[in-house]
């Protein structure tokens, strides 16, 4: 993969006369995992809608490599950044082969002759997610979990340095959720892809990210390593909720327990201003079966919805 | 990656192509079945080697008159505007991913109907400026309907109940129209209620004909950029096509189509609507299916105007017959679409 520098000036855009970026400036870590987070209208689906040319900035500029985005030919752009939205609509009746097929769309030309790369990519691409024997079925006879594989194959099929996924793991169960987490991150690791979600769930985010981007009403409140940046003032100040930081104790990252007004964690683990729990002192002395469920209790709260 | 995964894809790739490429040819093969039935069948029958010697010039006593004057323009009117009907009735449903979007529904042929007959009660206007105010009313009404669906976003639920809408008004103005036209132009205006190949004379057709010989590549060319169109606005974008220019072009392409066939045959009801669906259902999603779909909307056109000719004891217009078959399918699709929450 290409090291490609994409940044973004004094953004700001919106809808009609409804502007939700307010002057926002950020680079995206190239070849790494990037995590947008944010409440629910904090401005960070519009983010990456501008980040990937779908709105137009009323004013601020992006450049890609130097460059400004809207300067490049769309189809060069298309091969150099990527997206899969939040609900891309399957067509009625289409197979996998062919949807991922269109993928390579941005490569061809206007007849949509196949070359040798094409099949490879495609097959590469299926072969990554796991959906080489899906090849013939119908994309709509597919469980969740199955037709998000075939969508981020169809991503991959495009060959992107750079690729953006809004909420890639909403409407999935857990189980499902975890496996694209991990296979982004293989994409990430193996082949250098450089990353961008945006997400709802915290905890994944946190996990899973390199560097974090967190939004409130339209502005970037903190970005950096998650390790660096997640503590319950940054909870407090972009989802107006009070929360403990404690340690994942399978990731070693961050992780973020929600109070509320019946679980306000009177006597309960400290929070991250005075350090992570005694190594899971509390953890440790509770029966095992409990702490794991604990943990999946964890990582399965929603914030901000 | 493995070879094993390239001759998968490979493999459903070739079967896709080839299920197209044979259904097409099946299409195009009953399209001309159904043009030979046109010029063999009516008061008298002619044998294929008869109606084959009128075309190529002989004079065949008896059947000369009756092919090349009354069958031979009415088959051409029912090809080439069933053709036009599909394509256009495809494109829009396939770029507005809904079924409902069609010029029929949306009420573009209205629009074009309403104009047409306002042309020839009002104006008393010849052929050349009837089809031109047509096509002209039907990218007004495009414009129109457009225009006050958009709110804030664009929505594809609004824009049909606006259509809806529009359409109501351009019947009511149609009505009124035929109220006060003179006896003698009735025969020319009932046409725009359903849709008629009766009496229509080889010089009506050549604009029908050009359009569609002119803007048929140029939907095809732009079908690519059209299958991304139907993955949503914002797969299309990160695929690389230029969205407001390829819905342009194609929205200008499939209105002049069907205006052109809608000046000349009327609203031909339901055949916009039905060719598209019955084209993907048939031949799959590997290619565009601008091509199935005009030559399913023909084979419909020619069919259900020889069912009407000669199935029954009185002799129906060819509207008529696609409405049976159209209603009951619109019915079907709003009781599903309704289900799934689409509407």
């Amino acid at each position: 993969m290409n090291r490609h520098e994409l940044r973004a000036e004094r953004l700001v855009a919106g809808y009609g006369d409804r502007m939700i970026l307010d002057g926002i400036s950020l680079e995206i870590p190239a070849n790494k995992i990037s995590v947008i987070i944010g409440a629910n209208g904090s401005g960070k689906s519009t983010l990456l809608k501008a980040l990937t040319r779908i709105i137009r900035p009323v004013s601020g500029e992006i450049r890609l490599d130097g460059k400004p985005l809207h300067a490049y030919p769309s189809k060069r752009l298309a091969r150099i950044i990527g997206l899969l939205p939040q609900s891309p609509v399957v067509p009625e009746g289409i197979t996998v082969a062919d949807l991922v097929g269109r993928g390579r769309f941005p490569h061809q030309s206007l007849f949509g002759t196949w070359s040798k790369k094409d099949y490879e990519a495609v097959a590469e691409a299926m072969e990554i997610m796991d959906i080489a024997n899906l090849a013939h079925r119908h994309v709509d006879e597919l469980s969740g979990g199955q037709r998000q594989r075939v969508w981020i194959a169809m991503a991959l099929a495009q060959q992107t340095d750079i690729l953006f996924l809004d909420e890639p793991t909403t409407f999935l169960d857990i189980t499902y959720q975890i496996e694209i987490l991990d296979l982004l991150t293989d994409l990430n690791r193996r082949y250098g892809k450089t990353i961008v979600m945006v997400m709802h769930d915290i905890n994944l985010s946190v996990r899973y990210a390199d560097y974090l981007f967190a939004m409130r009403e339209g502005r970037l409140v903190a970005e950096g390593r998650p390790s660096e940046v997640v503590t319950s003032g940054l909870i407090k100040d972009v989802f107006g909720l009070d929360a403990v930081i404690v340690r994942d104790p399978v990731s070693g990252a961050p992780s973020v327990v929600p109070k509320g007004r019946y679980h306000n964690g009177a006597g309960g683990i400290a929070s991250r201003e005075s350090g992570y729990a005694a190594d899971w002192q509390a953890a440790g002395q509770a029966p095992k079966g409990k702490a794991e469920e604990g943990a999946a209790t964890v990582t399965a709260v929603k914030a901000g919805s | 990656m493995s070879t094993l995964a390239i001759e998968l894809v490979r493999r459903a790739r070739l079967r896709q192509r080839s299920r197209w490429t044979a259904v097409t040819a099946a299409l195009a093969v009953a399209a001309v079945a159904l043009c030979c039935a046109m010029l063999m069948l009516g008061n008298t029958i002619y044998p294929v080697r008869d109606v084959a010697a009128v075309l190529l010039g002989e004079e065949v006593k008896g059947a000369a008159f009756a092919v090349r004057t009354i069958r031979l323009p009415r088959m051409l009117a029912g090809l080439f505007a069933g053709f036009a009907f599909g394509v256009s009735g495809y494109v829009f449903q396939t770029m507005l991913r809904n079924p409902l979007a069609n010029p029929n529904v949306i009420g573009i042929t209205a629009g074009s109907s309403a104009a047409a007959v306002f042309c020839i009660v009002v104006l008393q206007a010849g052929r050349g400026v009837t089809s031109a105010a047509a096509v002209i009313a039907g990218l007004l009404t495009v414009l129109v309907i457009y225009g006050l669906a958009r709110g804030r976003t664009f929505s594809v639920g609004r824009m049909i109940l606006v259509g809806i809408g529009i359409q109501a008004m351009c019947n009511s103005a149609i009505t009124y129209l035929l109220l006060i036209a003179r006896e003698y132009q009735l025969p020319a205006a009932v046409r725009w209620l359903t849709g008629s190949l009766n009496g229509i004379r080889m010089e009506e057709l050549s604009w029908l004909i050009a359009s569609v010989l002119i803007f048929t590549p140029v939907i095809v060319l732009l079908s690519r950029p059209l299958q991304m169109l139907e993955l949503g606005e914002q797969t299309a974008v990160s695929l690389g096509v230029r969205t407001d220019r390829t819905r342009v072009a194609l929205i200008v392409g499939a209105v002049v189509l069907s205006a052109a066939a809608t000046a000349v045959t009327g609203p031909i009801a339901a055949v916009a609507f039905l060719a598209g669906p019955i084209a993907v259902r048939l031949a799959g999603t590997a290619r565009a299916n601008v091509i199935p779909a005009g030559l399913v909307g023909a084979a419909l056109v020619l069919a259900a105007d020889l069912v009407g000719q000669f199935a029954f004891p009185v002799k129906f217009p060819v509207g008529i017959l696609t409405g049976i078959i159209g209603a009951p399918y619109l019915l079907y699709l709003i009781v599903r679409m309704n289900r799934k929450g689409e509407l």
